[in-house]
C-alpha cells in the first residue's frame, strides 16, 4: 500500500493509553481514532468542521476531530467520549442528558457532551443565553436544543450548589 | 407539560408507566458513545465503495475508462451501470391509486444518461474509502451536457426539453379537486385575499449520513444488509424483487440510526448499487455517504409554488379556499413511495381545520433535472398549513378581525365529530376549540398584543403568528398498500416471558431516536404487569421481529404501540391461566402486578413471576396434564377504521424583526397538541420541539440553492444553514388528549405535527411584525434579504 511509504510515527495518549503508531499524514484525527484504535464513540457528521459531532478534547481543549490531522496530535493527550465516560468527568452531564431526554438519535451526543463539559468547566457561571451561545458550535437535528440547554443548565446549577456548599463548610473540591 | 386528560381511563388495569415521563432505557449508552451506527460496524473481508456521481444536471455519458483507476492501490472493482443492470432490475416508482401518475425506469447506476447532479454513475470499490476516493481521481468519464430542465414554471412548456421522451412530457402527476360553488363563493364574498407562495427546496440533513453495509454470502446465497433505515421489511421486500432473491434469504438489520426524518425511508439507487456490488463480489461492501453526497443524493423536499385564494363573509365566516400548486420533484419519482405524495397531501390538507363548504385545488407535479424529492417530515403539511394560515391571517386583516378570533369562529367545532373535511378526508375526533382556548391562556395573548402595540411606538416591531393544523397519523393501507406498494400498514409485536420473569419485546416498528423503544417498554411493562427494568425491547431486525411497516407517517406509537399493548395483555392472560393451573385456582381471582401474581381480592402475593417461569420452563413435568405455558405471544394491529387518524393542534410564534437589517429574532414559541393519549409526556414534548425546530429551519434558513444551470451551490453544512442553539426559542408545549377509539391505546402520532405548523406560525408572526409597513413575505426560507426587499430597503 502506497500510504505506508510516507507514514509518520507519532506518540499519542488516548484515554490514558499511550500509542506509538505510524499514521498516514493525511489521516484526520477522528478517522485515526475510529479506524485505527476502534474508538467508535466519536462520530463523523460533516468532515468540514461545522457540525461538531466529532468534537473531543486534545490537551484538555475542545477540538474538532475532522479538522485536526493525526500527525498534528503527536505528543498530545486525547480524551474521547469513551475516556470521558471512564473518568467520570461528565457523569453528571450524561445523567442530565438522559433525564431531560437531551438526545434522540444520539449521533451528536458525544460531541455535544465534550462541548458541554468544556463549558461547565471553563464557564461555571454561564447564563442560559450563554449556554445557548456556546452550544451553537454543535448541531443537533433531533431535539431542537431546548432539552440540551436545560440539561447543561441543570448541571451548572448543581455544580454551583455543590461548590457553594463546599465553600461554606470549608472543604476544597 | 400540562395536560387536559379529560378523565382518561387507564389503558391497563395498572397504568404505572403509561402516561409518565419515564426515561428511555436505550439513552444512557448513547451518552457514553456506545451506540452501534452502521459506520461503526466492521466485517471480515469488508470493502468500501465510493460513487462517481454526475457533475452535471443532465448529461450523456459517452465514455468510461477505468483502466487507470483499476491500477490504483487497494482497488477491487470498478462497475458501471450496464454491468450492474445484469444483477439488479430497474424500477418505476408509481402508485396505482394516484391515477395517471408516471415515471421512468430507474437503475442503480445511470445508464448512459445522468439526470441530476449527484446521480451515481460508476462504482469504485477498494479496501478503504480513502483508496476508493483516490481511484475516483483516475477514473475517466467523458460526458456531453444535455439541456437541463431547471425551472418548474416552464417544465411543461412545449419548448422545454422532455427529460424522459417516452413519457411524452415532464408531468409526473396532476390532480384537481372541486366541490363546486367556488366561483359563486368568491363572487358573494366580502373579503378575498390572494397570495402566491414560494417554498424552497430543502433536505433533512441527518447528522449521520445515509449508510449501509451489504453482506452477500454466496455459500448460502444469503444477503444481510446493515442499514440506517426506517423500514427494514420494506427494504427486504425491495431487495428480494430487484435482485430475484427469496425474501427469506434476506435479512435487513437496523441498529442505531443517526437521525432519519423521512430521509431514510426511501430506497435509493446507491442502496441497490451497494447490494449489487456485494452480490457481484461475494463479500461485504460498505457505503457511507459523505456530506456532499448527502446534499446531492439524499431526497430533497418541498419546492412548491402555490397560488392561494380565500373568500370570507363580513361575519368572519370563511367561505372558500382555492389553490394551485406546482411542485418539482427531480427527474424520477422516488422508489417505492413515489414523489407525488407531498403535492397530493397539499391538496388534501389545505383548509383542513375549518368548516368552509367550497374548495378547489389544482396540482401539477413536474420532472426537472435536480435531486429527486420525496417524503420528509411533515410531507405536504408544512405547505398546506402555511398556505391556509397565511390566507386566514390575510383575510382577518382585511376584515379587521383578530386572527385568533377568526380561527375560533371558523374551526370545525369540537362537538361536530366524526365528520369529513372539505377535501373528503375523514376526521374521527379533533379538539381545535380546546386547543385555541388553551394556547390563548398559555401565552397570555391579550398582554402580548398590548406589549406589541407599546413597543411599536418605540420602533420595536414584534409579531405574533398562529397556525392551526391537522396532521394525518396512524395510516391505514390507504397510504401505500392500496396503490400496490408492498409497505406494511400492519405492525406486530412478540412478547416473551423469560424464565426469570423478565420480558423480551420484539416490535416491527424501530427506533431512530424518537423513543419508540422507550414507549414500547412502558406499554409492555403495564400490559404484562412487570417493572420497566424487566423489559427489553428488540427492534430493527427482519430475522427477529414481526413483519411490519416501520417508522413513517407518525405511526410508531399508534400502530406499533397498540401491537405491543395487545401482545402484552394476551401474554398476561396466558400467564394468569398458567398460574391458575399451577395454583389450582380460578384465573379470575388472580392478577399480575409488578412481576408478582397476587390474589385479586386480598392483594397478597401468591406466586412470583420468576417462580412461574421456573416451573413453566424447567419443571413442566409438574404441570397438570394438558397444561402448557404459552409464554410467547404475538399480536398484530392495523388501523382500519379510517384512512388516517388525524391529530390537531395550534402553534404560536412571537418574533421581533429588525427592520433595518431584516434579521428575525425568535422570542418564543407555544404549541398545544392533541395526539390522543400521551404515553410519555417528556418524549412527546421533545418530538414537538425537535419537529418545530426543523419546521423553523425550512421557514427561515434551509434551502438547496441551485444556479440557473441546475447546479447546487451550497452542498455543505457551512453554506446550507440549519437551526442552531443560539437562534432557537424556548418552546412551551401543552396537550389536549382526545384518544382515538380505533385502538385500545388511543394514541395518535406526534412526530411530525411540529414541522407541519411551525413554518406557518413563524411566517405569520413575521408578517404581523411587518404589518405597520404594509409589507409581507410569502417566500420561504424568509431571509433577511427578502424582508428588506419587502420593506423596499434594498
Amino acid at each position: 500500500m502506497n500510504a505506508t511509504l510516507d507514514q509518520r510515527l507519532i506518540r499519542i495518549t488516548v484515554n490514558n493509553v499511550v500509542h506509538h503508531v505510524a499514521v498516514s499524514p493525511r489521516q484526520h484525527l477522528v478517522d485515526f481514532l475510529r479506524d485505527e484504535l476502534g474508538l467508535k464513540g466519536s462520530h463523523v457528521g460533516c468532515e468540514h468542521g461545522v457540525c461538531g459531532a466529532c468534537s473531543l478534547l486534545v490537551n484538555g481543549q475542545l477540538v474538532r476531530g475532522c479538522l485536526m490531522l493525526a500527525v498534528q496530535a503527536d505528543g498530545a493527550t486525547v480524551q474521547t467520549i469513551e475516556g470521558i465516560t471512564q473518568s467520570g468527568a461528565a457523569a453528571d452531564l450524561q445523567a442530565a442528558f438522559v433525564a431531560r431526554n437531551a438526545l434522540q438519535c444520539g449521533y451528536c451526543t458525544p460531541g455535544m457532551l465534550a462541548a458541554a463539559l468544556d463549558l461547565v468547566k471553563s464557564r461555571p457561571h454561564a447564563t442560559r443565553a450563554e449556554v445557548r451561545e456556546w452550544m451553537t458550535g454543535n448541531y443537533c437535528r433531533c431535539t431542537g436544543y431546548q432539552a440540551i440547554v436545560d440539561a447543561v443548565c441543570d448541571v451548572l446549577a448543581k455544580r454551583a450548589a455543590k461548590q457553594s456548599a463546599a465553600g461554606q463548610t470549608g472543604v476544597q473540591s | 407539560m400540562s395536560s387536559n386528560r379529560r378523565n382518561l381511563p387507564p389503558v391497563t388495569g395498572h397504568d404505572r408507566y403509561i402516561g409518565t415521563s419515564a426515561s428511555r432505557p436505550n439513552a444512557a449508552r448513547l451518552t457514553e458513545g456506545r451506540g452501534t451506527y452502521v459506520d461503526d460496524i466492521e466485517l471480515p473481508q469488508m470493502v468500501h465503495v465510493a460513487y462517481w456521481r454526475s457533475p452535471a444536471p443532465h448529461a450523456r455519458i459517452t465514455r468510461i475508462d477505468a483502466d487507470f483507476a483499476r491500477l490504483m492501490p487497494g482497488v477491487v472493482a470498478v462497475v458501471d451501470g450496464a454491468e450492474m443492470a445484469k444483477v439488479c432490475k430497474p424500477w418505476v416508482a408509481t402508485l396505482s391509486h394516484m391515477v395517471g401518475m408516471k415515471s421512468a425506469p430507474q437503475y442503480p447506476l445511470a445508464m448512459g444518461t445522468a439526470r441530476w447532479q449527484g446521480e451515481p454513475v460508476v462504482a469504485v470499490v477498494a479496501q478503504t474509502r480513502a483508496q476508493a476516493e483516490d481511484a475516483l481521481q483516475y477514473l475517466v468519464v467523458e460526458w456531453e451536457p444535455l439541456p437541463a430542465v431547471v425551472d418548474t414554471e416552464t417544465a411543461l412548456d412545449a419548448t422545454t426539453p422532455v427529460i424522459h421522451p417516452e413519457l411524452g412530457d415532464n408531468r409526473c402527476f396532476t390532480r384537481t379537486l372541486d366541490t363546486g360553488g367556488v366561483d359563486e363563493a368568491f363572487a358573494r364574498a366580502d373579503a378575498v385575499a390572494e397570495i402566491t407562495f414560494q417554498f424552497g427546496r430543502h433536505t433533512g440533513v441527518t447528522l449521520e449520513p445515509r449508510c449501509q453495509i451489504s453482506d452477500y454470502n454466496p455459500s448460502e446465497k444469503r444477503l444481510t444488509v446493515y442499514h440506517s433505515q426506517q423500514a427494514p421489511h420494506m427494504m427486504q421486500d425491495l431487495y428480494s424483487r430487484q435482485f430475484d432473491l427469496p425474501e427469506s434469504q434476506i435479512r435487513v438489520v437496523c441498529k442505531d440510526v443517526g437521525g432519519s426524518f423521512g430521509i431514510k425511508v426511501h430506497a435509493y439507487p446507491d442502496d441497490f448499487a451497494t447490494v449489487a456490488l456485494s452480490i457481484m463480489l461475494g463479500r461485504p461492501v460498505k457505503f457511507v455517504a459523505d456530506r456532499l453526497e448527502s446534499f446531492t443524493s439524499d431526497i430533497h423536499a418541498r419546492q412548491h409554488r402555490v397560488t392561494g385564494r380565500i373568500a370570507a363573509a363580513k361575519s368572519g365566516d370563511i367561505l372558500a379556499f382555492e389553490i394551485d400548486d406546482l411542485t418539482g420533484i427531480g427527474p424520477y419519482s422516488m422508489f417505492p413511495r413515489t414523489s407525488a405524495i407531498e403535492g397530493n397531501q397539499v391538496v388534501n390538507l389545505v383548509g383542513g381545520p375549518y368548516r368552509h363548504q367550497q374548495y378547489r385545488a389544482r396540482l401539477n407535479v413536474v420532472f426537472q433535472n435536480k435531486t429527486p424529492t420525496c417524503q420528509y417530515r411533515g410531507v405536504g403539511h408544512p405547505i398546506a398549513c402555511a398556505v391556509t394560515e397565511a390566507l386566514v391571517d390575510a383575510v382577518a386583516n382585511t376584515l379587521e378581525t383578530d386572527p385568533l378570533q377568526l380561527r375560533r369562529q371558523n374551526v370545525i367545532p369540537d362537538d361536530a365529530y366524526p365528520c369529513a373535511g372539505i377535501s373528503g378526508i375523514k376526521f374521527e375526533g379533533l379538539s381545535h376549540q380546546a386547543c385555541l382556548d388553551k394556547i390563548t391562556a398559555m401565552m397570555d395573548y391579550p398582554a402580548l398584543r398590548r406589549e406589541q402595540s407599546e413597543l411599536r411606538q418605540r420602533g420595536v416591531f414584534r409579531g405574533i403568528g398562529f397556525a392551526a393544523l391537522i396532521e394525518l397519523t396512524n395510516p391505514s393501507a390507504a397510504f401505500y398498500g392500496v396503490g400496490g406498494a408492498r409497505i406494511s400498514a400492519q405492525d406486530g409485536a412478540t412478547i416473551r416471558l423469560e424464565p426469570t420473569g423478565a420480558v423480551t419485546v420484539m416490535v416491527g416498528v424501530g427506533e431512530q431516536g424518537q423513543g419508540a423503544e422507550g414507549i414500547f417498554a412502558q406499554i409492555a411493562a403495564d400490559a404484562v404487569g412487570v417493572p420497566m427494568s424487566a423489559v427489553r425491547v428488540v427492534t430493527g431486525d427482519t430475522d427477529v421481529t414481526p413483519y411490519g411497516g416501520g417508522t413513517w407517517a407518525s405511526r410508531g406509537a399508534g400502530i406499533g404501540g397498540e401491537a405491543v399493548l395487545l401482545a402484552g395483555q394476551a401474554l398476561q392472560q396466558n400467564i394468569l391461566a398458567l398460574a391458575a393451573a399451577i395454583l389450582k385456582r380460578d384465573a379470575g381471582t388472580l392478577e399480575l402486578v409488578d412481576a408478582s401474581i397476587i390474589d385479586a381480592t386480598s392483594r397478597e402475593a401468591v406466586m412470583a413471576l420468576s417462580e412461574l417461569g421456573r416451573i413453566a420452563y424447567f419443571r413442566p413435568d409438574t404441570l397438570p396434564p394438558g397444561v402448557a405455558g404459552e409464554l410467547m405471544v404475538t399480536r398484530h394491529y392495523a388501523q382500519r377504521d379510517y384512512p388516517f387518524i388525524f391529530t390537531n393542534g395550534v402553534q404560536a410564534s412571537l418574533v421581533e424583526v429588525d427592520v433595518d437589517t431584516g434579521f428575525v429574532t425568535l422570542l418564543k414559541h407555544w404549541v398545544v397538541e392533541d395526539c390522543g393519549r400521551v404515553i410519555n409526556p417528556m418524549l412527546v414534548d421533545e418530538q414537538m420541539r425537535g419537529a418545530i425546530v426543523q419546521g423553523i429551519g425550512g421557514a427561515l434558513y434551509e434551502e438547496c440553492l441551485y444556479d440557473d444551470d441546475g447546479l447546487l451551490q451550497n452542498g455543505n453544512m457551512a453554506d446550507y444553514l440549519l437551526p442552531m442553539a443560539a437562534e432557537m426559542p424556548d418552546i412551551d408545549v401543552a396537550h389536549i388528549e382526545t384518544p382515538t377509539r380505533s385502538s385500545k391505546l388511543g394514541a395518535k402520532g406526534a412526530g411530525e405535527a411540529g414541522t407541519a405548523g411551525a413554518p406557518a406560525a413563524v411566517m405569520n408572526a413575521i408578517n404581523d411584525a411587518l404589518r405597520p409597513f404594509k409589507a409581507s413575505v410569502y417566500s420561504q426560507p424568509i431571509t433577511p434579504e427578502k424582508i428588506l426587499r419587502a420593506l423596499g430597503k434594498v
